[in-house]
């Protein structure tokens, strides 16, 4: 295995019963890669996600995570190993203000999660990372705020920040872009383009503008399978994409 | 532009007014010497209220047994006095030691699955434990309970007195140190946890909270204080009967919860002392009365539902 591979998956099958929804997929990502991942609904694109980060167990094949066998190890030890994904619906600390959602994270991942005795932010680097997550992702004015009460565009960024504070190597981005106002979208493509460079990204999208200026590499998922793999210059120049995926207009491409 | 930090740290200050309340309640039984016995009460309940608390406010976990754990810490203490030492501080160890591992065992019962599995096991638990208590009648004295408690000193020289001045002093006390311990606990990484998998475990688990470990963790430190308060219970009236696993008293002490708030440490000192005092008001005037709000309180808590229900503050929203 080449060494700048940060996650792979060979062979992976995930069966429901009957239905097949993860059929024989492998995909290599590379380090600082901006992978989509796209297909029509229903090809197994979010069931994917799940296997990856260990929300659901493989039938067969099996994922590595910088060298490392990942394919049956607690979702919580894959984040630990920087494996960490941000959900197509927002998935909060309704209760906890954005600061206080923020510090617990940064505490966890920095090996504190656990301390009982001295309080959240004890520790300076807390309170630093803290602050310049809310600066990255425009929440300092609502961090005091309980998450419950922010606008949907915040949520969503809240939903990326939270993922960020976990210092992931590679970040799966489920559709971040879904549902969120035009006045807000702009603010959310920034942050997404401005991810750092060495950073893993795959991301969901059914956006093909954000997918095409994005995304240096593209996997085609089609009925649980891969359908190809290239970039998006070559798929877009591949019939059976267009034919599965882009539809008949040309309007994207 | 330390500003965060000190934001962070400022929301675990304690506040003027927690001084105040505390040193008060120090000196009720100085104040109110006739009274002392009710004090005690009412500090054991508050006790173990704030440990329930810890698991259904914070952490999002019903039960209907919590006194599963305050029974056996009431039993320990009274049996560990009656036959080992009498020394109540050495015999609260024990109670707190014992309902510990009680605790510990029932989290792996308590993890798995829903919220109506959890109301199940932790309700049959307590009554497998109460009829365990009336079985065993050679030890727990059955129904009859089990007498003839006589406590030491306190620290060797603050002998229980008849009034309960000692007990209700004794009882404040220990209550007040496990308060300041839970007001580090809640406000540091671990307790935010709890609330993170409260309000949302898948998540908790995708920012690498390792949600069983923390379920399993704080359910024995609530059962080791409800025990505690149990073990206070039994020590300061020398005497552990059966209804110390009853379900009334897991019961009433999720309306407490409901009454003082959820999800902060005064919650179940204020439930304690409103709830405490409207019984012995309204039962004094007349006790059928008092089944009928308490039936009341009970159907409104099966309507409200639980997500609602330990967010009392969300009461006055549309859902």
């Amino acid at each position: 295995m080449s060494a700048d591979i940060v996650l792979s998956c060979e062979g992976l099958v995930k069966r429901f019963g009957g239905i097949t929804a993860t059929d024989h997929v492998s995909l290599q990502l590379a380090r600082g890669a901006r992978h989509a991942l796209i297909g029509p609904n229903g090809a197994g694109k979010t069931t994917l996600i799940n296997l990856l980060t260990g929300v659901l167990e493989p039938t067969a094949g099996r994922i590595h995570l910088l060298g490392e066998d990942i394919s049956h190890m607690a979702p919580h030890q894959r984040v630990r190993r920087g494996l960490v994904r941000t959900f197509q619906i927002n998935q909060l600390f309704e209760g906890l203000t954005p600061l206080q959602t923020l510090a617990m994270t940064v505490s966890q991942h920095l090996g504190q999660g656990a301390a009982w005795w001295h309080a959240l932010g004890h520790d300076a680097r807390i309170g630093q990372r803290c602050e310049a997550l809310l600066a990255q992702f425009h929440l300092t004015e609502v961090m005091d705020q309980p998450t419950a009460h922010l606008a949907y565009g915040k949520r969503r960024l809240l939903e990326m920040a939270i993922a960020l504070a976990c210092e992931p190597s590679v970040l799966l981005l489920d559709e971040p872009v879904a549902g969120v106002p035009a006045g807000e979208r702009d603010e959310l493509l920034r942050t997404v383009a401005a991810l750092p460079a060495d950073v893993t990204v795959v991301l969901i999208e059914h956006d093909m503008d954000l997918v095409f200026s994005f995304a240096n590499r593209m996997t085609v998922l089609v009925n649980g399978a891969v359908l190809t793999e290239g970039t998006p210059s070559e798929m877009a120049a591949d019939p059976r994409v267009r034919e599965v995926y882009l539809g008949h207009g040309d309007q994207h491409v | 532009m330390n500003s965060v930090s000190h934001r962070l740290r400022s929301s675990s200050q304690p506040r003027w007014w927690e001084f105040g309340v505390w040193a008060l309640l120090l000196v009720l039984p100085y104040v109110m010497p006739s009274h002392a016995l009710l004090i005690s009460e009412i500090t054991i309940i508050a006790l173990f209220a704030m440990s329930l608390d810890l698991i259904l406010g914070y952490s999002g976990i019903v039960s209907l047994g919590h006194a599963a754990f305050f029974g056996m810490g009431a039993y320990s203490a009274a049996l560990f006095a009656k036959h080992i030492h009498p020394d109540p501080l050495w015999g609260l160890a024990v109670a707190t030691m014992v309902s510990a591992v009680l605790g510990l065992v029932c989290s792996l019962g308590v993890l798995r699955g829903s919220d109506l599995t959890r109301l199940m096991v932790t309700l049959g638990v307590a009554l497998i434990l109460q009829e365990l208590a009336n079985k065993l009648d050679f030890m727990t004295g059955g129904a009859d309970g089990l007498q003839g408690v006589v406590m030491g000193p306190v620290l060797g020289r603050f002998e229980f007195d008849l009034m309960g001045q000692t007990a209700a002093w004794y009882a404040l006390l220990i209550t007040l140190l496990v308060f300041l311990l839970l007001r580090r606990v809640v406000h540091a990484p671990f307790g935010y946890s709890l609330q993170a998998i409260r309000d949302n475990p898948l998540r908790a688990r995708a920012i690498g909270i390792p949600v069983h470990a923390r379920l399993m963790s704080v359910y024995t430190l609530a059962a080791a204080l409800a025990g505690m308060a149990g073990g206070l219970q039994a020590q300061t009236t020398g005497f552990a009967s059966l209804d110390v696993f009853g379900f009334d008293r897991s019961a009433d002490v999720l309306l407490m919860l409901v009454i003082g708030g959820t999800g902060w440490l005064w919650g179940g000192i204020i439930g304690a002392v409103v709830f405490k005092s409207l019984h012995s008001v309204i039962s004094a005037w007349t006790p059928q009365y008092w089944t009928f709000w308490l039936g009341l309180f009970l159907v409104l808590l099966m309507l409200v539902g639980r997500e609602r229900l330990i967010r009392p503050w969300t009461w006055g929203r549309r859902a």
